[in-house]
């Protein structure tokens, strides 16, 4: 697809005899979430990984805006704008919410070479930080190290991160894992909005999310997708049903 | 405004560091002149590793190399100047000089030149491999030093007469004293600026979470290696400071013993505290000193006052005194 941001064709990796991802080509359209669903230790993270940098495939591309990034690590493929959030929360623990997303900030104003004017007295730092968590409804728990913040909080500082990298495009891994019901509905209306600015792959466990944001589901097992489609196409496969879903019949 | 607890605590090592030497001669004991002095230096050389350990997490075992190098370059321009022979370096010579200005830009040159050498081969490890290299790069220039003759091999390379300062007497120690005194101030200002700025906000960062850094777009093995060779820069000058201080040069400056010394100084004072290293050097030698005096195996009872910090003070002294670091 040309006008994809983001597309993947014919990805693979193994790890000794395992194959943790197997022949994947999946894609990202401007203002879409793709979901990408699958039983535990399907491969799903393993593919992220390999999407944002942090692993490399064994063959297959990668195209992000265009351009193949199979060649690019994580620093080159962040600066092109693929913001991502961690499955496990992946924070600097000692720093506060705001001086998490201020150093977002200030690598996509592209000035870490800066030694003397203090960052805490930077508006220009400051300001946008603020912004990004006030989208995520932290504002009130900027001066809080990242490290006391709850689990819930620690996700919503992750998107907040990602949205101050103005990012091109979203990884989400299983944002909503270990919300309570009501952080995870007011994630997925964030989510449901979010799509505007940049369209969102996204990894759920949360089925109720998945089936309420997705415009498109791709269901991974054994590294394959074995399906790939709408909510309805997807929840009506027979093969889905049996591998994951769980068929009653 | 209110000062927090932490200020009011580096006024005062500031202030009695800063009076000890006068004291000293008003009691009529001008030998602790020298101490003082000792003390800014070493903390000057802490203050340059705690930029790397303390701001960047990373642990070097090689920060002797930069401490002798620093030394040398003083040692061995003095050498020159008094020989009245030009430094041949193949394809230029460059006269020797006794003018400490010119011999501390040369020392911060040369150890930011080690510093990148060694940086750029060492931060693409991590952890103990880290440690290791390091501490093999500063062995290196040990034995480099050892066998080298013509700059006294073993023996080491005496300075005859301090090098000079323009307007100021250095051979007065307490002249001397503030002169190491007004650059260990200028490096702690600079710590501190580093400390808050984008820079140290990366550098931080990637102590942290390294790949959380490098996911936002930002690569920490850049900001590693420049904060490693500013630390390398600020030991450097230190070890020239000390080569006059003490009008001597010897391969020991070089030896992993001082390196083990420098990461203790930082320990003992606290690791990432700006502070911490003029706590930790003051501390150090008064323990050498006085417990030196009393003992040959002064350093028994240092290992267990680290100990004792590592066990139950884990922020150094800065720490046992201020409470925890705040980051804002």
């Amino acid at each position: 697809m040309a006008d994809a941001v983001l597309a993947v064709r014919n990805l693979c990796k193994s790890f000794s005899a395992l194959k943790a991802t197997e022949n994947v080509s999946l894609d990202l359209k401007p203002g879409e979430i793709h979901a990408l669903i699958g039983p535990n230790g399907a491969g799903k993270s393993t593919l992220i990984h390999q999407i944002a940098g942090t692993l490399a495939p064994d063959s297959g591309d990668i195209d992000f805006l265009g351009r193949p990034v199979g060649h690019l690590g994580v620093v080159e493929r962040a600066r092109m704008g693929l913001g991502r959030s961690f499955q496990v929360s992946s924070l600097a623990p000692e720093f506060s919410a705001l001086r998490n997303v201020m150093l977002a900030v200030q690598s996509r104003q592209g000035s870490s070479f800066r030694f003397f004017r203090p960052v805490m007295r930077d508006a220009s730092l400051i300001e946008p930080a603020m912004a990004s968590l006030e989208r995520v409804g932290l504002a009130t728990r900027a001066r809080v190290p990242a490290a006391e913040l709850s689990h819930g909080e620690r996700r919503q500082l992750e998107i907040a991160i990602a949205l101050a990298l103005g990012s091109q495009a979203f990884l989400l891994d299983e944002p909503m894992a270990g919300m309570g019901p009501e952080g995870s509905r007011s994630l997925t209306g964030f989510l449901d909005r979010l799509r505007e600015e940049a369209p969102i792959l996204l990894v759920e466990h949360d089925m109720d999310a998945v089936f309420a944001l997705a415009d498109r589901v791709s269901v991974l097992v054994y590294g394959r997708i074995i399906a790939s489609g709408t909510v309805d196409q997807v929840r009506a496969d027979p093969e889905v049903r049996r591998a994951y879903l769980g068929d009653p019949a | 405004m209110t000062i927090s607890r932490e200020t009011a605590i580096n006024v005062t090592l500031a202030l009695v560091l800063l009076a000890m030497p006068f004291v000293a001669l008003q009691l009529g004991k001008p030998f602790y002149v020298t101490l003082a002095t000792r003390m800014a230096i070493l903390g000057l050389a802490a203050v340059g590793l705690n930029l790397a350990l303390g701001l960047g997490g990373l642990v070097s075992f090689g920060h002797a190399a930069f401490f002798g190098v620093g030394g040398y370059a003083a040692g061995i321009l003095a050498s020159h100047a008094f020989a009245g022979q030009p430094l041949n370096l193949g394809l230029f010579a460059l006269p020797g000089t006794n003018q400490m200005l010119v011999v501390w830009s040369v020392a911060v040159l040369a150890g930011g030149l080690l510093a990148a050498a060694i940086g750029m081969i060492s931060l693409r490890t991590s952890g103990v491999y880290f440690i290791m290299i390091t501490l093999a790069f500063a062995q290196m220039t040990y034995y480099f030093a050892i066998s080298w003759p013509a700059y006294g091999g073993e023996d080491g390379l005496s300075i005859t007469i301090r090098n000079v300062v323009p307007a100021i007497n250095t051979l007065i120690p307490i002249n001397y004293f503030l002169v190491c005194y007004a650059l260990l101030l200028t490096a702690l200002l600079i710590f501190a600026l580093i400390r808050g700025s984008r820079f140290g906000a990366a550098l931080q960062a990637s102590r942290q979470n390294e790949l959380r850094v490098a996911s936002i777009g930002i690569a920490p093995f850049r900001v590693r290696l420049v904060a490693f060779i500013i630390s390398g820069m600020i030991t450097a000058l230190s070890g020239a400071l000390y080569a006059d201080l003490n009008r001597f040069v010897s391969p020991s400056m070089l030896s992993w013993h001082m390196s083990g010394e420098l990461i203790i100084i930082v320990v003992l004072g606290g690791v990432g505290r700006l502070w911490g290293p003029v706590a930790g050097a003051m501390l150090f030698v008064v323990f050498e000193f006085v417990l030196g005096g009393l003992t040959e195996r002064w350093q028994f009872f240092l290992g267990v006052a680290l100990l004792a910090v590592v066990l139950f003070a884990r922020g150094g002294l800065i720490g046992f005194l201020a409470g925890r670091m705040r980051h804002g």
